[in-house]
């Protein structure tokens, strides 16, 4: 089996990812929150990346909060999936009332902008990590649901899905053993996408103060304290920055070539 | 007029997890065809016919290069043409009338643009021009209402017209070779013999040279003159469609000619195992009847036969019978206890008990699941078989449909389009069931292969005393399997009883034209229909 150039590329970069994010204690060179230096310190020997806008190593800080991001975006998108496929396939196959009540609620949900419902709902909240990951989990299942239900209705319609429920077998045969084998790599591809976009989504929320809370670092709360730094020049803001660029980019090509392995794979639905 | 010397084809094939490689697709075939005559191409599934009717216009489908030998057409080598000669050969010197004509019209236009498009773009008569040409090829093809004909979308006609309006517009431009790929597999029986007729006369009219791509020799045997028989890319034999029919030289040949002549003798009268009464049903959502009042017996261990053309309500009853449809009048009996008319509310022994065999193997088996597990399953969910016992008994079934060793594993991929119906019969049969309801099973396998099934179903049911329900469009299948024959036609039985007293006459006129409408093996069957047709509407 030949892996292409851009799938190593992708493997490799979120390698490194998640293997700075699961060391991070044993790999990062300072302390999350001691000052170590002075503010806003180009990069040099002894801080690699420069020191923030309150002196702490910039790569201690990225690294410890490439490990909370992650662990926010996986932990949120693995409950979005669980939840939307479920639903998804639920509908799909039962059709009737519950198909109409899970879509039209969906429908609902969509309508709103999440972020909007997000900085509600957060506002109310008390803000911990298993809220937030509950909350980003909520609303992005919405639309693994719209996606699972699409993808589940070409396949309930099958002959061998008819087989299945002609010999009797009940709804959790029919969804974990008939339908989500040949739903799967459209629900890989769409995991990385949704990833990246769960990266996003926690970023966008720490920095705008609803995210993950001081002394914590992540990547987005990181941009947001170091942003005054740009108008004096100060690339303090840039690397958080860069890092979401990176992740998004390598998680994606390796989705993209998952999705086009196992689309071939044993005559599964092509691409 | 065509002369195609030592054709070679190749393409490249891409399997999954391995280098790509060259493959040919055909191999030094050499065939003529002159004015006014046809050629016909004969083959199962990857024989190479419809590759070399399409290489007649100097064009391979995806990928697929004509790398060796001459394709002469008018005197010149096509093969070695340049876009711009490629360009006006196609559609001026030779055109193509495909198999799907519902797929291939654009059903945003009328259908009178798009059968002079080509005329019009090659600049070979004005609008005016074409527009009558049109208009008389329509009248000569039989379409109702030449004149207006062309006015209509391709959703306002019928699947049969639709043929034969892409006919009209293969034969528009005056070319001077037509190929027909398939060009009545898709149509009824009922259909495809006006469609043939239709277009043997135009042939014959407008003097042009064919290529006839099919599979199936009877029809072959009507239009053609010469035929070619292929199989996996190399020449079996070639001759007069007299000589092939009556004097096959080769082996394959004479199993293509002998096919479909399996002899069952139908059984004695025995106790229904299967009594549908009074079954009407419709879709959820409609208001017309799909089956009305439908009654049938079908006796144990026996087959009963279920005919009629697309929209008969064959497959419904089907339906009806397993419970997907629930009937909103009548009763299902199945071995003497009373069916609940919903198959949420039926038990496991009922469910058990009736099994189904789909037309399409292919979508009938999940992809994801190895040969094993689809066929152990039922052995698993009905007997609670697990482990050892499971895998020997799965291969036990293999042993019957005559698959043996080493298909366990496989997946229904690396499976041929025969062998995955062989292990839709061995789930069926992993049941035990006493009926299999088995839709269309062989419609969509090659002749010699679909013969293979058959022999096998029958065999199995001397030995499992199985009864079938045996829905199908194919009245040579019938002839060969069935004990008791039901005709439908628009929902309702119009025929019913045993094999021989229903294709006995007198008739009524549908199973008249349903039995005469069937292609026989030889030549000059269907004028003989026609004129035979044409005098009896005369008479009355």
């Amino acid at each position: 089996m030949k892996i292409p150039l851009s799938a190593l590329i992708g493997l490799v970069l979120t390698g490194g990812f998640v293997f700075a994010a699961v060391f991070a204690q044993v790999l990062a060179p300072y302390p999350l929150d001691a000052a170590v230096g002075g503010v806003w310190e180009s990069p040099s020997a002894r801080h690699w990346l420069g020191t923030d806008t309150i002196g702490r190593d910039i790569l201690s800080r990225l690294i410890h909060g490439g490990q909370i991001t992650i662990f926010v975006a996986l932990a949120s998108s693995l409950l979005s999936f669980g939840l939307g496929s479920f639903f998804g396939f639920l509908a799909a196959t039962r059709g009737g009332w519950i198909d109409q009540g899970l879509s039209r609620f969906v429908d609902l949900m969509m309508a709103i902008p999440s972020l909007i419902v997000a900085l509600v709902v957060l506002s109310v909240l008390p803000i911990d990590l298993w809220v937030l990951i509950v909350v980003m989990g909520l609303l992005d299942a919405t639309r693994v649901f719209r996606l699972s239900r699409a993808v589940a209705m070409d396949i309930a319609v099958m002959d061998y899905v008819e087989a299945a429920r002609l010999r009797g077998e009940g709804q959790i045969w029919v969804i974990f053993r008939e339908i989500l084998p040949n739903a799967l790599s459209p629900l890989v591809a769409e995991f990385g996408l949704r990833f990246i976009f769960a990266v996003l989504f926690i970023s966008t929320l720490s920095f705008l103060g609803l995210g993950i809370q001081p002394p914590l670092a992540d990547w987005g709360g990181m941009v947001k304290e170091n942003k005054d730094g740009l108008i004096y020049g100060k690339s303090a803001a840039l690397m958080p920055a860069l890092a979401i660029a990176l992740l998004a980019i390598s998680v994606n090509l390796v989705a993209d070539w998952v999705l086009s392995r196992t689309s071939s794979l044993k005559g599964g639905r092509g691409a | 007029m065509l002369e195609i010397r030592n054709l070679r084809i190749e393409a490249t094939s891409y399997p999954p997890g391995e280098p790509p490689r060259d493959v040919v697709l055909v191999d030094d075939v050499s065939v003529g065809v002159a004015r006014g005559k046809v050629l016909g191409l004969i083959g199962e599934s990857g024989a190479g016919k419809s590759t070399i009717g399409l290489s007649a216009m100097a064009y391979g489908r995806g990928g697929v290069r004509l790398t060796g030998g001459q394709i002469v057409l008018n005197g010149r080598d096509i093969r070695g043409l340049d876009a711009g000669g490629l360009r006006s050969l196609r559609g001026r010197e030779v055109t193509y009338v495909a198999q799907s004509a519902a797929a291939a019209f654009n059903p945003a236009k009328r259908l009178m643009d798009q059968v002079i498009e080509t005329c019009l773009t090659h600049g070979l008569m004005g609008r005016a021009e074409a527009e009558a040409r049109a208009v008389m090829l329509f009248g000569k093809l039989g379409l109702p209402d030449p004149e207006h004909f062309g006015s209509r979308y391709p959703h306002q006609v019928s699947g049969g017209q639709l043929q034969r309006a892409m006919t009209a517009m293969a034969l528009c431009p005056k070319p001077d070779l037509v190929i027909f790929d398939e060009p009545t597999t898709a149509l009824d029986v009922t259909t495809q013999i006006d469609v043939l007729a239709a277009i043997k006369e135009a042939i014959r009219d407008t003097g042009v040279a064919a290529l006839y791509i099919t599979h199936d020799l009877a029809v072959v045997a009507q239009v053609a003159d010469d035929i070619l028989v292929l199989r996996g890319g190399k020449k079996v034999e070639y001759g007069s469609v007299r000589q092939i029919i009556t004097a096959p030289q080769e082996g394959y040949t004479r199993a293509l000619v002998s096919v479909r002549s399996i002899d069952h003798v139908e059984k004695a009268e025995a106790p229904p195992v299967l009594s549908v009464q009074n079954v009407t049903a419709r879709y959820r959502g409609t208001n017309f009847d799909v089956l009305k009042n439908v009654t049938l017996d079908l006796p144990a261990g026996q087959t009963l036969a279920v005919v009629g053309e697309s929209g008969s309500g064959k497959s419904t009853l089907a339906r009806a019978i397993t419970g997907l449809l629930p009937p909103s009048a009548g009763r299902i009996t199945f071995d003497g206890r009373v069916l609940s008319r919903d198959l949420a509310q039926r038990s496991k022994d009922d469910l058990r008990e009736v099994q189904m065999i789909y037309q399409m193997a292919d979508v009938a088996m999940n992809p994801r699941q190895t040969v094993g597990t689809i066929i152990g399953r039922p052995l698993e969910f009905y007997f609670g078989m697990r482990g050892e016992a499971k895998r020997r008994r799965v291969q036990e079934l293999l042993d019957q449909i005559e698959m043996g060793r080493g298909y366990i594993d496989r997946y229904p991929a690396e499976l041929s389009g025969g062998q995955k119906q062989r292990v839709c019969i061995a789930r069926a049969l992993a049941a035990q069931p006493k009926l299999i309801i088995c839709d269309e099973v062989t419609s969509a396998l090659d002749p010699l292969v679909a013969d293979g099934i058959l022999k096998l179903l029958l065999a199995l049911q001397a030995e499992a005393h199985v009864a079938y329900l045996f829905i199908t469009h194919d009245l040579a299948t019938v002839k060969a399997i069935a004990d008791k024959i039901a005709v439908m036609y628009r929902g309702q039985v119009v025929r019913y009883g045993a094999k021989t007293e229903v294709l006995t006459p007198p008739f009524d006129d549908y199973t008249d034209l349903l039995l005469s409408s069937v292609p026989e093996m030889r030549t000059g069957w269907l004028e003989e229909v026609i004129a035979h047709r044409r005098m009896e509407s005369a008479g009355n």
